[in-house]
């Protein structure tokens, strides 16, 4: 059981909170701009979320671009599971999302969007799967949480939200409004 | 759930209604990977799959083999024509030949029922059914049903009339239970010499008159004539076959309702079902063979994740 706070947020049944509500939205608004100062227009970019949780974060930056910013922004889901490389590693059998990607990646900027990067495998299975949808001009990656020392592989993302350090047996708990009842991002103590 | 409650692919008999919707769903993904432009995922690269068909076979063992192939497995063939098994050599020691060269899941079609439940008793590894006999054929009935779950939104509650040579069918059979645990109502209807006796103990209405079957069905799944496994006459002739149980255009006018049309295939046209209706809105025929590589890439990678 996790004892401590976080900067003075309350702890509750081995969570701390790491990232509030009002912390996430003034986050989600960077990001979106500097998307946008990065891209300057969506004509040639295209955002992807990773499949599960990556999804709803792509979904609010495409909701910000749209509504403060006016652009127009294509949105695709891509799902990994196929290209993982721990299948039959794992004592469950990995069970796939839905893929959409309706629209062409050839020559185009891509952002693929995830919530947390940890070891980076998910994001190597990502850039593989990509190759199914053709052969993009560009990738970056973008992340809310980078949680760093802890990668597997040479992968950094070009947008991140908060950077955290947090031990291997820590786990870093996204919620949203939309699926979870609220905007909040707990580290989880899981002996 | 998230996986099989099997290790092998035997029967529909041996699975549970919740297998059968793990499968749709992860068939349903599939669907999609095929439909892309690059139709391949590397799941199984570290899998060896045999197909060892003891009987003729092309659309089963393409189809199985474009699906391990999608799934980037390694394949071998083996088909009994050109193997030792003319040479007197038995089915285990085969199968255990083969296994020697580190082969993790063996598709097996044979002409005996229960070669396979025999087979997953003496060997390790993961097998899958591609047709025993008169017995089963697992995947074409996930095929049939996962076509039928497509076209009309779900499965359950739909009244499927099978038609034809129910006798010899391992297809009807493996329908006969599959659309039962989804909650389908299913009818039989063909001449009363390819009813089996006693198939109402499965819960299932004969019809042998096709006009009433029709105007009762939602859709109407229409079986080849076997002329291969009828070592007796059945019926006296095919004209007389196709005029009392041949699906064509004006039997399909006269019920006047949306069927859904379907066949295993492959087609013995004009004699149970006729071009203009095979070729029609109605039929799903070719749907079901896209489907087939959907369902078989399903079962396949669901039964690797589970060899450890």
């Amino acid at each position: 059981m996790c004892s401590f706070a976080y900067r003075g947020m309350t702890s509750i049944m081995g969570q701390k909170i790491l990232l509030s509500a009002q912390e996430i939205h003034i986050i989600l608004h960077r990001l979106a701009c500097q998307l946008l100062e990065n891209h300057l227009h969506f004509k040639d970019t295209v955002l992807i979320g990773l499949q599960p949780r990556g999804t709803a974060l792509a979904q609010r930056l495409v909701k910000i671009l749209k509504e403060d910013y006016q652009q127009e922004v294509s949105l695709g889901f891509l799902d990994i599971t196929f290209f993982r490389d721990d299948f039959r590693r794992s004592d469950k059998t990995l069970t796939a999302n839905k893929t959409d990607i309706p629209f062409l990646i050839d020559d185009k900027k891509v952002v693929l969007i995830d919530d947390v990067l940890f070891t980076g495998r998910s994001i190597r299975a990502a850039l593989t799967a990509l190759q199914s949808f053709g052969r993009p001009d560009k990738i970056e990656l973008l992340t809310l949480i980078d949680r760093r020392f802890s990668r597997h592989l040479p992968i950094q993302p070009e947008y991140r939200g908060r950077q955290v350090d947090v031990i291997n047996h820590e786990k870093v708990k996204v919620m949203w409004a939309e699926t979870d009842g609220q905007d909040a991002i707990y580290i989880v103590n899981e002996p | 759930m998230s996986e099989l409650s099997v290790e092998h692919l035997l029967g529909i008999k041996y699975l549970k209604p919740a297998d059968i919707q793990l499968i749709f769903e992860t068939a349903d993904h599939f669907k999609e990977v095929i439909n892309r432009s690059i139709k391949k995922v590397p799941s199984l690269r570290d899998i060896t799959i045999a197909n060892i068909f003891f009987e003729n076979s092309t659309r089963t063992r393409l189809s199985f083999e474009l699906a391990q192939k999608r799934l980037s497995a390694d394949v071998i063939n083996f088909s009994a024509a050109q193997s030792s098994v003319k040479k007197g050599e038995t089915l285990i020691d085969t199968v255990n030949n083969i296994l020697s060269m580190k082969v993790d899941m063996v598709v097996m079609r044979h002409p005996n029922p229960g070669a396979g439940i025999f087979l997953s008793k003496h060997i390790k590894a993961s097998i899958v059914n591609a047709g025993d006999g008169a017995h089963e054929h697992p995947t074409q009935a996930l095929l049939d049903s996962f076509s039928i779950r497509e076209r009309l939104g779900e499965v359950g509650g739909k009244k499927v009339l099978i038609v034809g040579d129910i006798l010899h069918s391992r297809v009807a059979l493996s329908n006969i239970y599959a659309l039962q645990m989804q909650g389908a109502e299913v009818a039989v209807c063909g001449p009363k010499t390819l009813i089996p006796k006693h198939i109402e103990s499965l819960g299932v209405r004969v019809e042998l008159d096709l006009d009433k079957a029709l105007a009762w069905c939602d859709v109407a799944n229409m079986l080849r004539v076997q002329n291969e496994r009828m070592d007796m006459s059945y019926f006296p002739n095919t004209r007389e076959y196709t005029m009392l149980y041949g699906l064509n255009k004006q039997r399909l006018d006269r019920v006047n309702k949306e069927l859904v049309i379907m066949h295993p295939g492959p087609i013995n046209r004009g004699v149970e079902i006729t071009s203009d209706v095979a070729d029609s809105d109605h039929s799903i025929i070719l749907n079901q063979v896209e489907n087939g590589v959907a369902i078989r890439m399903a079962v396949i990678y669901l039964l690797a994740s589970k060899i450890k």
